[in-house]
């Protein structure tokens, strides 16, 4: 049993199907990479998953144990919460679950686990506003570790980063995906570092377009066209 | 030298309007932090005029104050809540014309009732004289439970106002809870609009916020900082409105008022030093 099935899922907004006929199943400890150009459907798909938004057809269903509440998540950059005060160590708290109103001390615990791990222990006790892009994304990831042991999504986790920032981004996912074996679903624009992390691609466009190994997908005419060469779409 | 501060507390309206006065101060400075970070502070403008129209009415039919307004106003904050979520911009004119046919509706029907008609402004401003016992009973209960509920969902309140998306991806039920901050918000209103007024009583919840943001980075200090400066300022507003007969809901308005612009000052000042 896959740690998430999806099978022939569309979704809609007011009546408009936006996507279709979406399968695929996502394994313990699986790294799959979701490409597609600018409204192709992939942060919908997310949301789908998260159960943020309904899928109109086909199903989604959670297996290995794993419950609804226990998915991590880094949603797409918001910049409207410019201005919101929240020190970095609420911000990671905020991703612990659970039913109980205060934490105890072994969740604060997890939560100081995961600054360490993501390297921002160090600032803790500082502003989230006043960080930078890269720092922000890897508070948000510490977050969404805390609220997660099996299955993380990270939508578009490096938009905006400059390059060196971003493929640091890359390592830390890389490492929490083998070291601490979560698997990963992940949105990115970056086809050729999908293809070097991953495990799996999906590409899509209101449908998908692909979806198979990294190797075989530079090969196709989708992946040579999204990485950068020549086609006419 | 505080001779004054004795003699205050000696008349027992002025104690009563302190102690509701306190409470309420508390409460709306807690519910604001979440409520001007959610972009939701239109809200609290909104429902303080439905609580105004409803005060109205209750007056003229001899009902009780509290126990008619305190069921319309939370059912206003629902139906005000659902509007500023399912469309940002008709949202924010939908509140606009509630409140504004409110207000209307009350004026009218206090200016009908024959008598009544002279505490139009004491309405819109607020009185320190209108507390009854069993008013000061009943807004401490609820002042409390509305303490006590923001405590106890501290936690999640800050998840939710921080982001929501991540809070319903991660399975809070986000909706309960701004059910349950804009419930809290509206018994607030209702407690404390006939002392400050049903025109000033939302400044009890943006200032206090607002002010606390100007130096502080975390949610933790943002909302102990603006409860104690919603405090202070309650005090000596009331203070102040005793020593020189001013109004007492303009007054606590009006500290409240300076201490933003004496936070923004520091906040300038140290930026500049850095
Ligand atoms: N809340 C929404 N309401 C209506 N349409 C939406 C909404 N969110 C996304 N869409 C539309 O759905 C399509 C897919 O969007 P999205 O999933 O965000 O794409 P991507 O993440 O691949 O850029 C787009 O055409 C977009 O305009
Ligand atoms: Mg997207």
């Amino acid at each position: 049993m896959a740690l998430l099935s999806v099978k022939d899922a569309a979704f809609a907004y007011d009546g408009l199907v936006v996507l279709s006929g979406v399968t695929f199943d996502v394994n313990p400890g699986d790294y799959l990479c979701i490409v597609g150009e600018n409204g192709s459907g992939k942060s919908t798909l997310m949301k789908g998953l998260l159960r943020l938004v309904k899928p109109v057809r086909g199903s989604i269903r959670l297996g290995e144990g794993l419950s609804q509440d226990e998915i991590g998540y880094l949603p797409q950059q918001n910049l409207t919460q410019r201005d919101f005060p929240a020190s970095v160590k609420e911000v990671v708290e905020s991703g612990i679950r659970g039913k109980q109103l205060f934490l105890s001390h072994a969740d604060r615990q997890r939560a100081q686990d995961m600054m360490d791990l993501l390297e921002i222990s160090p600032f803790k006790h500082r502003s989230f506003m006043e960080l930078s892009g890269g720092q922000r994304q890897r508070v948000l990831l510490a977050r969404a570790l805390c609220a997660t042991g099996k299955l993380l999504l990270l939508d578009e986790p490096t938009a905006g980063l400059d390059p060196v920032v971003a493929r640091d981004l890359y390592k830390l996912i890389e490492k929490i995906n083998q070291e601490q074996g979560i698997a990963i679903i992940m949105i990115s624009h970056d086809v050729h570092t999908a293809a070097l992390y991953a495990s799996t691609i999906l590409h899509l466009r209101q449908t998908p377009l692909f979806y198979g190994k990294p190797d075989e997908y530079l090969n196709t005419y989708h992946g040579q066209c999204f990485a950068g060469g020549v086609c006419d779409v | 030298m505080f001779d004054w501060l004795h003699e205050m507390f000696s008349y027992t309206f002025i104690s009563r309007a302190l102690l509701v006065g306190m409470i309420v101060s508390l409460a709306a400075a807690l519910l604001g932090v979440s409520l001007v970070l959610k972009r939701y502070s239109m809200i609290g403008d909104g429902l303080s005029h439905v609580g105004f129209g409803a005060l109205a009415i209750a007056m003229v039919l001899g009902a009780a104050p509290l126990a008619f307004t305190i069921p319309v106003v939370v059912i206003a904050a629902l139906i005000l809540l659902r509007l500023s979520e399912t469309s940002k911009i008709k949202g924010d004119a939908a509140i606009g014309m509630i409140a504004t046919a409110a207000l209307a509706i009350g004026v009218t029907v206090l200016s009908l009732a024959k008598g009544v008609n002279a505490d139009i402004s004491s309405y819109l401003f607020g009185s320190i004289l209108v507390m009854s016992r069993d008013d000061v009973t009943l807004s401490l209960a609820l002042g409390g439970a509305v303490l006590i509920l923001f405590v106890l969902f501290y936690r999640r309140i800050f998840t939710v106002t921080f982001d929501e998306a991540f809070a319903r991806a991660t399975g809070l039920k986000a909706g309960l809870y701004n059910t349950l901050i804009a419930t809290l918000t509206a018994v607030t209103i209702v407690l404390g609009m006939r002392l400050m007024g049903a025109m000033l009583i939302s400044s009890l919840i943006i200032f206090p916020a607002l002010t606390a943001m100007r130096l502080c980075k975390s949610f933790l200090r943002v909302t102990l900082t603006a409860a104690i400066v919603s405090l202070v300022s309650f005090f000596i507003g009331m203070s102040i409105s005793y020593l020189l007969s001013t109004p007492a809901g303009a007054s606590v308005v009006l500290v409240n008022a300076l201490f933003f612009l004496a936070f923004s000052l520091i906040a300038k000042l140290r930026t500049r030093v850095q």
